[in-house]
């Protein structure tokens, strides 16, 4: 046991002040130390993501010009006949997000509103978790469901329906985000005060109404933020596409039809043999980079919308 | 006259109502259902080709020959190893947020980034693996390469259940502690952690289990789809589960198909398991501490 009455008191907020000045034990600092570098692991992580893809990328941008990148609807960097325009990779994951969100918002918002405004403690108390089941699916398997299940009984309805195709993979991302849009809308209908609900009703609207004039558009913001972090959860979601949405980058909104989504196109190069250095392995970098913008960007406008509504 | 309206109104409201409930309902029963028609239709068609061939066999070009002896070993090795380095960096990045590092301006920095970084694609990470671990560092595609990944990618998580962990020890207990004259690691390591462990533990556990089903990750760090050795040492390629199916998934024939689905069985089943152990040690230390369960 180490000598303790010569410290009491000066390692503590509270008695602070009385023995401030003495100087700490020597094993004390060196486990401040190790604790302060095990949280700057987080930051260094940061770093070492916005350097890794910094790098290549402007490494990348050295032989294709930006403007290409940006406007050419051709994406073939593996071909004789080299093409750097990422809209088409932009196009498919546009498609399948799109496809993934307008599953998940309805649904999201309604099991919000059932589970905050109508659901009964026991059916709350055995739902969430359910739902919480969903997320902690791994996503290869939510994609081996869209190849084998989903596709083959769509195609039963659509006998046009390629066997990749961007709405089978929408579909299901769309139910695996059902559980992040509901459980965060959710805390923001419940946030609404209840004062507002009883205005309204005092007011003489019925619970119906009241939801939807009163309740919701409170709690948008909060909602909002739910469903920006889970668009931003289906662009970077990679296994699903991957598997069941085709590798053919296609400048395309047709959801019928194999395409490629920028998290594919990562996946596709890195499985295959290509040599350091070269611009098709710097292509993956750049692909990453305009990525990890996009999720960044709604990600910082989520967490700024979820904060107003945590301050009300 | 008046009355019989709204009487009327009523009626109508409260049958509107009902049948907005009754879609509602619909509407959080759909994602249930389908991860009931999942898992399912998972069984139907994996649990057949369950056999102890297929523990203990390595990949091969006849779907019938192939197993998943060398995947599942290196998912085992990976887990353990992201363990070992998530658990320590998470822990400890957590005890100075919550006890030494309240209302720094470091600790503000540290906090926004494990924030910024919850939110970042799997995938970026395998890219940050392979541009550092794989070939700035020169680990190769290696065993240990795909741990790191993995540990970073998890530290936000097991960060975020320790803080809640640590949050549930009263300030007086530590107050108490503080007043009998010990330092303030002593309080931290000798009446904090042992009352968190329970949280800690159960956070760490989640976090190995989201580890283990992650695959973009391992792609981009390189691990392989078709191996014929176990992996031996932190430097040895290797490949994992979650590779395995990905091959198979891949491949046309339904009869690499039904492998998949036999191996996703296997996968979802370890991480049943480990879900389970994350209950029960819940239970059992928190009995221990003399705390209702």
């Amino acid at each position: 046991m180490e000598a303790i009455a010569g410290v009491a008191g000066n390692t503590h907020d509270v008695s602070r002040s009385q023995f401030r000045g003495r100087a700490k034990k020597p094993s004390e600092r060196v486990i401040e130390v190790l604790l302060v570098l095990s949280g700057l692991i987080s930051v260094f992580t940061t770093a070492g993501i916005l350097y890794t893809l910094a790098a290549e990328t402007f490494a990348f941008f050295e032989h294709v010009s930006i403007l290409e990148f940006v406007t050419s609807t051709e994406w073939t960097p593996l071909f004789a006949d080299k093409h750097f325009g990422i809209l088409p990779l932009v196009a498919g994951t546009v498609l399948t997000s799109g496809i993934a969100i307008a599953v998940a918002l309805p649904f999201g918002l309604m099991a919000a509103i059932y589970l905050s405004e109508f659901a009964p403690s026991w059916a709350r108390r055995a739902l969430k978790p359910t739902l919480e089941l969903l997320a902690g699916v791994p996503t290869i398997v939510y994609g081996y469901f869209a190849l084998v299940f989903v596709t083959p009984l769509l195609q039963k309805v659509m006998p046009s329906l390629s066997g990749f195709n961007a709405l089978s993979a929408g579909l299901v991302m769309g139910i695996m985000i059902i559980p992040m849009i509901s459980s965060l809308s959710e805390d923001a209908l419940a946030s609404v005060s209840n004062s507002l609900r009883e205005a309204a009703y005092g007011l003489g609207s019925t619970k119906l109404s009241a939801i939807f004039r009163v309740v919701v558009p409170a709690a948008t913001s909060g909602v909002a933020a739910s469903v920006i972090l889970a668009a931003s959860r289906a662009i970077g979601e990679t296994m699903i596409v991957a598997i069941a949405a085709g590798q053919q980058p296609r400048f395309t909104l047709d959801p019928r039809v194999p395409i490629e989504t920028m998290t594919t196109y990562i996946v596709q190069i890195s499985m295959g043999d290509v040599p350091t250095g070269t611009v098709e392995y710097r292509t993956i970098f750049a692909v990453g980079s305009t990525l990890f913008l996009m999720t960044f960007v709604m990600n910082v406008f989520s967490q700024r919308l979820a904060r107003k509504f945590r301050e009300r | 006259m008046g009355r019989s309206i709204r009487r009327a109104d009523n009626g109508r409201a409260k049958l509107y109502e009902r049948i907005f409930v009754a879609m509602c309902i619909g509407a959080v029963l759909l994602p249930a259902i389908t991860l009931l028609g999942l898992l399912l239709s998972l069984l139907s068609d994996g649990l057949p080709r369950l056999s102890w061939d297929f523990f203990t066999s390595f990949p091969s070009r006849k779907a019938e020959l192939a197993g998943i002896l060398p995947s599942a070993v290196g998912t085992l090795y990976l887990m353990a190893l992201t363990a070992v380095i998530a658990l320590p960096l998470g822990v400890g990045a957590a005890i100075y947020l919550e006890e030494y590092g309240r209302k720094r301006k470091l600790a503000t920095i540290i906090e926004i980034n494990i924030a910024n970084l919850a939110g970042v694609p799997s995938v970026i990470y395998g890219l940050l693996g392979l541009g550092l671990f794989v070939r700035t560092l020169g680990m190769g595609r290696s065993l240990i390469a795909g741990a790191c990944t993995l540990a970073l990618l998890v530290l936000p998580v097991v960060v975020v259940a320790s803080r809640e962990a640590l949050r549930t020890v009263p300030m007086g207990t530590r107050e108490a502690c503080l007043a009998l004259g010990a330092t303030r690691w002593q309080t931290i390591r000798q009446v904090v952690l042992p009352q968190s462990l329970p949280g800690v533990l159960t956070g760490c556990i989640l976090a190995v289990s989201r580890a283990m089903g992650e695959t973009a990750p391992l792609v981009l760090v390189g691990a392989l789809s078709y191996v014929t050795f176990l992996p031996d040492g932190l430097d040895a390629p290797f490949s994992a589960l979650p590779i395995q199916i990905f091959n198979w998934v891949s491949r046309p024939q339904p009869a690499f198909l039904v492998n998949a689905a036999a191996a996703i069985v296997v996968l979802l089943g370890m991480m049943l398991v480990l879900n389970a152990i994350a209950v029960v040690v819940r239970d059992r230390m928190q009995m221990k501490l003399g705390r209702p369960a």
